[in-house]
């Protein structure tokens, strides 16, 4: 087959265009799509500003103001430059407060999907592997933590463990973990059933050699779908807490904790209820964009 | 078919087991004794300590209170709450009509705007209509509920006064509890305007509960319609001639739909969870707002009842999901 | 007039040609065999006949009549009512084209309601005799299964009962028996053909079964990489090739192998979309191609009867002419 389509590329002008390497693909059907570009940068910002907090933020996030209570937004009247986007009920600045508050929100996300993405793919892996006994028992655990909404499963994991950052993370990411497993189990049993991992072991490659270096590279894109898309729930979970007083304590700047008491001031200050949820949907929205753009570019079914 | 439904019920016995197991250990993980925990900052003597302690077993060992603890349960007995003495399940069937109401009109929005939104986007694919669709119901589900759902207070009910802040129905009304349904009661009772007040009530939860599900529904229904448009049997319906609507409704959709059936099920999960935080905004006297509340409270018989009896239903459900999935597949339903 | 006729008709999706300018006709009550490998663009020639042709892909043609009358032009409404009626198609795989959620007798009910119409009674007894005349015992207790419930034989037999259901002029059947048992395709081919002689319908049968073609079409059209390579009376097509393709593939079967070690074939692959050839489509593997082949595509030699797309065509020695 080569010789002869060498041979007429020698006789032969090309009338086609030159197909492309996997990861030229890759980022060809990734970049075409306008939400997922848009996405990815927005979340190279969100990075980038929970890195450099420290010289970005204009304020502290806990210095309070008195003299500058619940100022409005800078362009309106009342406003002041110096607050951006306007001062909570104790003077804090909100602008400061959203920006310190990405890198919470940037880390326990990290840390959470991490966390979950390696128990999830080490039970995966063995659930999908040995199947038996050990597979039923993985699942049936699996299939009790999905059966409770996960919101409520970490809201009472934090009710018993006591409300806190490191409380907050651990609930979401025990939550998270079923998805992992049952992704990196469905996708283990597809491939095992493949001859080349048959093959494989006929040759005698260990279980471990087997799982990591055989089966795991395949199952991949989906694992890295489902842990942008649960980067979002991450961020949207500890949000929840926070709100709910579960998590992020005071002062402590977190975006739902800042909701938690904004109740009383709807009617009187609203951006105190505005901005904060804006940047939970604004980051959440980045992440699932993203996370939808990946899957588009990853799936072979749906190039054309 | 009668094989198919065995199998699900019988998977519902170690679930059930395994939920029992997690609401019995999660209590006891709790840091401290079990009765100084009860007692609170009171503390209690050494005497009351042995004294409650054999009253409520807790000097037996483990899986005794395991035991006793299933048996209870099974008789819906829950415990009584640390806060008002009362008994766990009263307290949760007085104040679930409540939550149920919310759920389902929350649900009946999803489907009725996530469905049709769905089948359009996925018929006109491509166009500015799907991209639309989409958009939107991306955005629905990236968004905090509790966030949404002070937003459209900010907007509906402090600026422009069209909808009500908190509450089930206007303090000025005092209807009779016979159902339990805010909509049912007022309806029955000769209240002039009581049931338009329910309604106006139900209308910001209900959209901010449902917004969540209503944008899922949309995209699943989308995709699994355009997956069945690209089947064979949708090519041989438009070989036949038929008109393209026809194609679409009656020999589409009804493929289409059996895996938006599950997802729909599924959506049970969400609307209890979500209901926790629309409670908590809106002041609904449902039971979020009580589970929340008593975790507050430290009432921790109510919290482990409440999470019991939430996971049941949604187990329950689940199976329902599964049983109806299985009458609605033709090739489940026609085997043995 | 023939039944239907086409000039240059062409499929493309986006920079892919699938289909590239092909012409030609069936007449009243004829079999055409329309032959070639995979991805010939057999398959896609008839879909954009029955107007099943879907964005992103785009149908041209100078001419695409059916019965004197213009399908391009044709509004989309009156275009539906022939399809189904007088043109009709029948697939591949007859066990994914049935839906699986609707009876056997719903399915022929309905082609039956969208263009006759009838009374129940009626409907129902017309689709026991469709059912009857493709061949399946027991027809009444047949109406009330559902797809999944029958063998690919029985399915193909509903398919072909669907089909005929309104007496269609012309019937395409795009490789009817390629997913079914060796024993069941010679069955589905002779009820075909029965069908096709009892109606005096016009047959369009793609198949890349040369030995099925040379048996029971009048017409055969070979095609290799969306061209049309080579048209003509079956018998003489197969007895006295003209392009070097089909020359290739008759020699490439099994009975002309007799006595030998392997069986001949061509070197390399068809054309796909990245490295499609300047010139004529064949030059990377015929044995003749020249120079010229290979940079100036071939006009179509003959009419609309006897054609051959080559430069230079075999003649009765089975040589290229100088």
């Amino acid at each position: 087959m080569t010789t002869s389509i060498e041979a007429s590329k020698d006789n032969i002008e090309l009338t086609a265009p030159v197909p492309m390497t996997p990861l030229q693909e890759f980022w060809h059907y990734f970049s075409s799509n306008k939400g997922a570009l848009g996405g990815l940068i927005v979340i190279a910002l969100i990075f980038f500003m929970a890195l450099f907090a420290n010289f970005i933020a204009p304020h502290s996030p806990s210095d309070q103001y008195r003299d500058a209570l619940l100022l409005p937004p800078a362009w309106l009247e009342g406003g002041n430059w110096s607050f951006v986007l306007g001062t909570d009920d104790v003077g804090r600045d909100i602008l400061s407060r959203l920006i310190y508050g990405s890198r919470l929100s940037i880390a326990v996300g990290i840390v959470a999907v991490t966390a979950s993405l390696v128990m999830g793919i080490l039970l995966g892996l063995v659930a999908g592997y040995c199947k038996g006994v050990v597979d039923t028992a993985i699942m049936r655990i699996v299939d009790i933590m999905l059966a409770m909404p996960s919101l409520l499963l970490a809201i009472a994991i934090v009710a018993i463990l006591g409300p806190s950052i490191v409380n907050a993370a651990l609930a979401i990411s025990i939550v998270s973990l079923p998805h992992y497993v049952r992704l990196t189990r469905a996708a283990t049993m597809a491939e095992m059933s493949r001859d080349y991992v048959t093959s494989s072991r006929v040759i005698g490659a260990s279980p471990l050699r087997l799982m990591f270096v055989c089966i795991l590279p395949n199952c991949l894109a989906p694992l890295i779908v489902q842990a942008t898309l649960g980067f979002s729930t991450a961020i949207l979970d500890m949000a929840a807490l926070g709100f709910l007083g579960l998590g992020a304590q005071p002062p402590t700047p977190e975006w739902g904790s800042m909701l938690a008491n904004a109740l009383q001031f709807v009617q009187r200050a609203w951006w105190v209820v505005t901005f904060p949820g804006l940047m939970i949907l604004i980051t959440v929205l980045a992440f699932n964009l993203m996370g939808d753009g990946l899957r588009d570019a990853l799936d072979p079914k749906l190039k054309q | 078919m009668f094989q198919f439904i065995f199998r699900r019920l019988s998977l519902v016995i170690p679930t059930f087991i395994g939920i029992t197991l997690l609401t019995f250990t999660l209590i006891r993980l709790i840091p401290g004794d079990p009765i100084d925990v009860m007692a609170g900052e009171r503390g209690v003597s050494a005497e009351r300590h042995a004294e409650l302690s054999a009253q409520l077993g807790f000097d037996k060992p483990l899986y005794i209170q395991y035991f006793r603890y299933v048996t209870g349960v099974l008789q819906g007995d829950l415990g009584n709450s640390l806060v008002t003495k009362e008994p766990v399940m009263s307290e949760f069937l007085t104040l679930f009509p409540a939550t149920i109401e919310l759920a389902t009109c929350a649900a009946i929005f999803a489907i009725l705007i996530g469905l049709p939104a769905g089948i359009f986007a996925a018929v006109k694919r491509g166009t500015i209509v799907d991209h639309s669709v989409m958009t939107f119901s991306l955005t629905g589900y990236s968004m905090p509920i509790f966030w949404w759902a002070l937003l459209l207070m900010l907007v509906f009910s402090v600026n422009l006064g069209w909808t009500p802040v908190s509450g089930r129905i206007d303090v000025t009304y005092w209807i009779d509890d016979v159902t339990g349904f805010m909509l049912i009661d007022t309806f029955l009772s000769d209240e002039e305007g009581a049931f338009g007040s329910a309604v106006s009530h139900l209308i910001l939860p209900s959209i901010v509960l449902g917004t969540i599900p209503m944008a899922v529904i949309a995209r699943m229904t989308r995709s699994s319609m355009l997956e069945v448009l690209s089947e064979d049997y949708i090519r041989t319906a438009r070989a036949k001639g038929i008109a393209p609507w026809r194609v679409i409704v009656i020999h589409a959709l009804r493929n289409a739909l059996i895996p938006v059936i599950t997802v729909i099920g599924l959506q049970v999960g969400i609307l209890l969870s979500g209901a926790i935080l629309t409670e908590t905004v809106f002041a609904w006297p449902g039971i979020g707002k009580w589970l929340i509340e008593s975790i507050g409270r430290r009432d921790y018989p109510v919290v482990q009842g409440g999470i019991l009896i939430v996971a049941c239903i949604i187990i329950v459900v689940n199976l329902l999901v599964d049983i109806t999935y299985g009458i609605v597949n033709p090739r489940i339903r026609h085997s043995r | 007039m023939s039944l239907l006729q086409l000039e240059n008709l062409s499929v493309t999706f986006g920079n892919f040609r699938a289909v590239d300018n092909i012409s030609y006709k069936v007449e009243e009550g004829e079999v055409l065999g329309i032959v070639g490998e995979s991805g010939s663009g057999k398959s896609v020639s008839s879909l954009s006949i029955m107007g099943l042709i879907d964005f992103p892909g785009k149908v041209n043609a100078e001419q695409l009549t059916f019965d004197n009358q213009d399908l391009l032009a044709m509004p989309e409404k009156q275009r539906r009512r022939l399809t189904g009626s007088d043109i009709a198609m029948i697939f591949q795989d007859p066990m994914t084209s049935l839906n699986p959620c609707f009876t056997v007798g719903y399915q022929i009910i309905e082609a039956l309601k969208t263009h006759q119409g009838g009374s129940k009674k009626e409907l129902k007894a017309r689709a026991i005799e469709l059912l009857t005349q493709v061949g399946i015992p027991a027809p009444e207790s047949r109406l009330d299964n559902y797809p999944h419930q029958l063998s690919g034989g029985m399915s193909q037999r509903v398919m072909i009962a669907i089909s005929i259901a309104c007496n269609p002029r012309l019937l395409i059947a795009d490789e009817p028996t390629t997913a079914l048992d060796v024993t069941i395709q010679a069955q589905i081919i002779d009820l075909l053909i029965d069908l096709q002689r009892k109606k005096q319908m016009g047959l369009v049968l793609i198949t890349h079964d040369l030995a099925l073609v040379a048996e029971v079409a009048h017409r055969v059209i070979v095609m290799y990489a969306g061209q049309i390579v080579e048209s003509g009376p079956a018998s003489e097509v197969f007895s006295t090739p003209k392009h070097p393709y089909t020359q290739a593939l008759l020699a490439s079967l099994p009975e002309s192998a007799a006595g030998k070690a392997r069986l001949e074939a061509l070197p390399g692959v068809v054309p796909g979309q990245y490295d499609r050839p300047l010139g004529c489509l064949l030059s990377p593997r015929c044995p003749y191609a020249t120079d010229h082949c290979r940079k100036v595509e071939p006009a179509n030699q003959g009419d609309l009867n006897r054609q051959v797309k080559c430069h230079t065509p075999l003649d009765s020695e089975g040589r290229p002419a100088a």
